[in-house]
């Protein structure tokens, strides 16, 4: 190399740019290595492996996750033992069955089962069937082997039938009665009249239930707030005070109001109960059982064997609608997201409102006021080091601080009326938030610090000279400055926090949240209410489901559900970064 | 494109060279060379590599002019290092005096010394007293912020602010809270007619000053240094950054501000120095070794080490 960078020979040494050359020539042809061939090859290897990896997540989850909703035929096996099972396919695998699985079939089929075997080698294929009628069977999956399968067939007006309780039935409608009309006989007629009944059904069914739980709800809030007046009077001012007698009095008019309110409602909601009541249809499983369901029960049924491929895809959006947009039930293995979609974003909107400002506080005293020396660098340590603590630290802290300490001494000061029920001295969406702040702060603090670095002295300087004191410098020249990078700490913060679920476990976010954290009701925002979180979800999922095996492809969509997300708050935070950037562009003096 | 002043400048741009080629040596390594010079037999340089003490020469034609800036005996050492010893001078009102003298002389120190910035550097001590308009600068008590609000300072590099054109030339006048647009844009379009950027910027004042083009840039900073309407004008090496063109443009600004501005300039070019300024000071190691009207510097300097510089005989 030093050849290379001393100035071209002069006259006088002419005989040196031969030798030079020649030289040269002589390295390239023996070592590879300086030449950094083999180094383009590992640092770009090493950079495939990482993408493929990236892209291997993506494609499972991706690939997975999607066809979650997807409607598939219906199938109905009658295996050698003459039981008859319908269901949807949900896994296939393959496995060499024992003698002794032969051995449970009748003995008449052992034969012709031994002899299908005997023809694959000794292996089968078994099919997962996913054939529901909980209530009938007991079980909401069937594995059912080849070698015993006796007829397969896809029956024509075969119905899915996802209901409210009890997960999915299967089997063919024969008979639809609606407010004393009964239609039975032909199939296409039964499916018309099904149809037909069931939106009037569905509506009357839900608004019963926005009166339970809505109306009912609110007067039993009412009966209890009076109630916690009288608590609170008899707190302040004793229990014989005249403001307790004062408060009871009213606790008893709001009392008798509500009731008679209660009554009406009761009767409303009776008559709506009623006018369902003999709404029904009668499904005919595989195996023969004629078994009738109340209309409202049904969330959606189709004929899964008919439908061409706009009505497949009717019913895909129509779940993915009810995914994002409405509630779970049957403990989360149903039903939609919408409370953890709602938690997961609020929570992670209110940790960036407390741990961004809060980290480029304490980022400036660190880069701008403290003096440079050793405790300086002591700090900076430990921040960095903060990243590395595991989260579930965090969360033990934050359960052990904010909620037992702090929420417990709220609850003291302005809520002892609830006591001992507890209001903030609980997991609470504060406290998550708070808790996820402490975790994210190094995330913002080393990007900001390096961002307040990288603003050029002769900026400062020149700021300074126009007789600016520190303050406006910083914020007038320093922070616009550093914005960019200020952005791009939040943008990793929020990655960081919206993902985080360890922590979330101890301070607030539950596996089923009555109430969203933010409604109608005064004050709107209600910090100290648990909330539902994605991330939780996909563990609730996957590991705390009684039906585990229907939720499992839920935790791929959902798991898809909280990628999105999280694409979706940096895409914001990206593009508001661009729009900083292009306003200083240039700035690199 | 650039009108000479004298035709003395004449003789001088022939036997001044290049700027880039003066190399900084210091003096201790390299003796200067033996020179018989029969009118002036002074030994400045070695008195000083001796350590002994520099009476500045002071040309009588500074003692007429009416001072701006009067600097007594300053001093200022960077920890252990004596930067300044014993500077004396007076800069006039309403004329241009430049600096000049090799790199790391500390022409750079006593012109940040002016306004107080060397206040950012902890190491900094300092001793001696300068007066701007009579009020001292380095007496307890000053307030620096207002003191460097009455003090205009252009850098060597262009340092325009993350900020919008205007924003940029109004900036000494926003961070006194001035939040009338009218009194604002009438205080930019007077500072940037001034500064002579008015035509080339006037449709984009609202556009960031960092995509202007560098000379654009230095005459922006130009613009906002003389906005506050200072009462010196400090220019630290102004067009050191700039290419020939732009640099005839911010010489030409000098020249139109003079007179309404009072101007201490560092360069390190002589042609500039000859052409734009009416006082030159001769600063050597930390020492302002002779001071007086450019043309005298120039043409009959006093001490021999002052005329190897300007002709380009020392360095
Ligand atoms: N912040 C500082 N800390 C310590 N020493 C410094 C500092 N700034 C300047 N010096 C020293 O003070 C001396 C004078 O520096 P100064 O920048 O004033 O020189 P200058 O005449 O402006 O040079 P140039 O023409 O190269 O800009 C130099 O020797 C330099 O090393
Ligand atoms: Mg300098």
């Amino acid at each position: 190399m030093s050849e290379l960078a001393t100035p071209p020979p002069t006259k006088a040494s002419s005989g040196a740019p031969a030798r030079t050359v020649r030289r040269r020539g002589v390295r390239r042809a023996t070592s590879l290595f300086a030449n950094g061939e083999p180094m383009v090859w590992l640092t770009g290897g090493a950079l495939a492996l990482a993408i493929a990896m990236i892209g291997g997540l993506l494609l499972l989850v991706i690939s997975r996750g999607l066809p979650t909703f997807w409607p598939a035929q219906v199938l109905e096996l009658e295996t050698l033992d003459g039981q008859r099972v319908a269901g949807e396919v949900a896994a296939v695998d393959s496995y060499q069955p024992t003698p002794e699985v032969v051995n449970l079939l009748p003995e008449a089929a052992r034969d012709a089962a031994n002899a299908k075997l005997a023809q694959d080698d000794g292996w089968s294929t078994r099919r997962m069937l996913r054939s529901g009628n909980y209530e009938l069977t007991g079980t909401h999956f069937r594995w059912v082997s080849d070698f015993e399968i006796a007829a397969q067939s896809r029956p024509e007006w075969i119905a899915v039938v996802e209901r409210l309780e009890w997960g999915r039935f299967y089997g063919t409608p024969i008979a639809v009665e609606f407010d004393g009309e009964r239609v039975s006989g032909d199939p296409a007629k039964v499916w018309e009249a099904f149809e037909r009944a069931h939106g009037p059904a569905r509506e009357v069914w839900s608004e019963r239930r926005e009166l339970e739980t809505h109306e009912i709800g609110r007067e039993a809030k009412a009966k209890d707030d009076a109630r916690l007046a009288v608590r609170e009077a008899e707190l302040e001012h004793g229990a014989q005070s005249p403001q307790a007698a004062r408060a009871a009095e009213l606790a008893l008019e709001v009392q008798r109001e509500t009731d008679a309110r209660m009554e009406v409602l009761t009767q409303r909601v009776d008559e709506l109960r009623k006018r369902n009541e003999d709404r029904r249809v009668t499904l005919l499983t595989a195996d023969g059982v004629e078994h009738s369901l109340a209309l409202e029960q049904i969330v959606r049924a189709y004929p899964a064997n008919r439908l061409g491929l706009t009505e497949k895809l009717g019913v895909y959006g129509s779940r993915v609608a009810e995914f994002i947009f409405g509630e779970p039930r049957e403990s989360n293995s149903e039903g939609g997201v919408f409370p953890a979609i709602f938690g997961t974003v609020l929570m992670t909107l209110i940790m960036a409102i407390l741990v961004v400002p809060f980290g480029v506080l304490a980022a400036l005293y660190l880069r701008e006021y403290a003096r440079p020396g050793p405790i300086v660098s002591a700090v900076r340590i430990a921040i960095n080091n903060l990243a590395g603590v595991p989260s579930i630290v965090f969360g033990v802290f934050g359960l052990g601080f904010f909620c037992y300490i702090v929420g417990a001494n709220i609850d003291e000061l302005l809520f002892a009326a609830k006591l001992p029920t507890p209001t903030y001295g609980k997991g609470g969406l504060i406290w998550a938030s708070l808790t996820l702040a402490l975790l994210t702060l190094p995330v913002v603090i080393v990007p900001t610090e390096e961002a307040l670095a990288a603003v050029p002295r002769s900026m400062r300087e020149g700021s300074y000279a126009c007789g600016a004191t520190k303050w406006q410098t910083i914020w007038r020249i320093v922070l616009p400055r550093a914005m960019p990078g200020i952005m791009t700490g939040m943008i990793l913060a929020l990655a960081r926090g919206a993902g985080e679920v360890a922590p979330l476990m101890l301070v607030g976010a539950s596996k089923l949240a009555a109430e969203l954290p933010l409604d109608g009701t005064f004050p709107y925002l209600h910090p100290e209410r648990s909330f539902m979180h994605l991330g939780f979800h996909i563990y609730d999922l996957g590991f705390q489901s009684q039906n585990s095996e229907a939720a499992k492809p839920l935790v791929y969509t959902t798991t898809l559900l909280l990628i999105a997300l999280v694409v979706v708050l940096n895409l914001i935070a990206i593009g508001v970064r661009a729009r900083l950037r292009r306003r200083f562009q240039g700035a690199q003096l | 494109m650039i009108a000479d002043r004298t035709p003395q400048a004449h003789e001088h741009d022939v036997l001044v060279p290049a700027p880039a080629r003066r190399l900084p040596q210091p003096p201790m390594q390299h003796p200067q060379p033996e020179r018989a010079h029969p009118q002036r037999p002074t030994k400045v340089f070695d008195a000083i590599a001796r350590n002994e003490p520099h009476v500045t020469e002071t040309h009588e034609g500074i003692a007429a002019e009416e001072a701006v800036l009067e600097i007594e005996r300053f001093n200022l050492h960077y920890g252990a290092m004596h930067a300044l010893h014993d500077v004396s001078m007076r800069v006039p009102r309403g004329k241009v005096t430049a600096l000049i003298g090799p790199s790391g002389c500390g022409k750079s120190t006593l012109l940040r010394s002016v306004n107080r910035m060397n206040d950012l550097i902890d190491s900094v001590r300092i001793g001696g007293e300068m007066r701007l308009n009579g009020d001292p600068i380095y007496a307890p008590g000053v307030d620096v912020i207002e003191l460097r609000k009455r003090i205009g300072m252009v850098f060597q590099k262009p340092n325009p602010f993350p900020m919008s054109i205007f924003e940029n030339v109004v900036y000494s006048l926003r961070i006194d809270g001035e939040g009338d647009r009218r009194a604002l844009a009438q205080a930019c379009e007077e500072s940037l007619r001034a500064a002579g950027l008015w035509e080339e910027v006037k449709d984009r004042l609202q556009d960031s000053a960092l995509r202007l083009s560098g000379g654009q840039q230095q005459r922006l900073c130009i613009a906002r240094a003389i906005a506050a309407e200072p009462e010196v004008l400090l220019l630290d090496e102004p067009c050191s950054a700039l290419d020939p063109i732009a640099t005839g443009r911010i010489e030409d600004l000098i020249e139109e501000l003079k007179g309404a501005y009072s101007i201490l300039m560092v360069t390190h070019n002589m042609q500039q120095a000859s052409r734009t300024s009416d006082f030159t000071a001769f600063m050597y190691l930390g020492r302002l070794i002779e001071y007086g009207p450019t043309d005298d510097i120039f043409l009959q300097p006093h001490l021999r080490e002052t005329e190897d510089y300007v002709t380009g005989r020392f360095g």
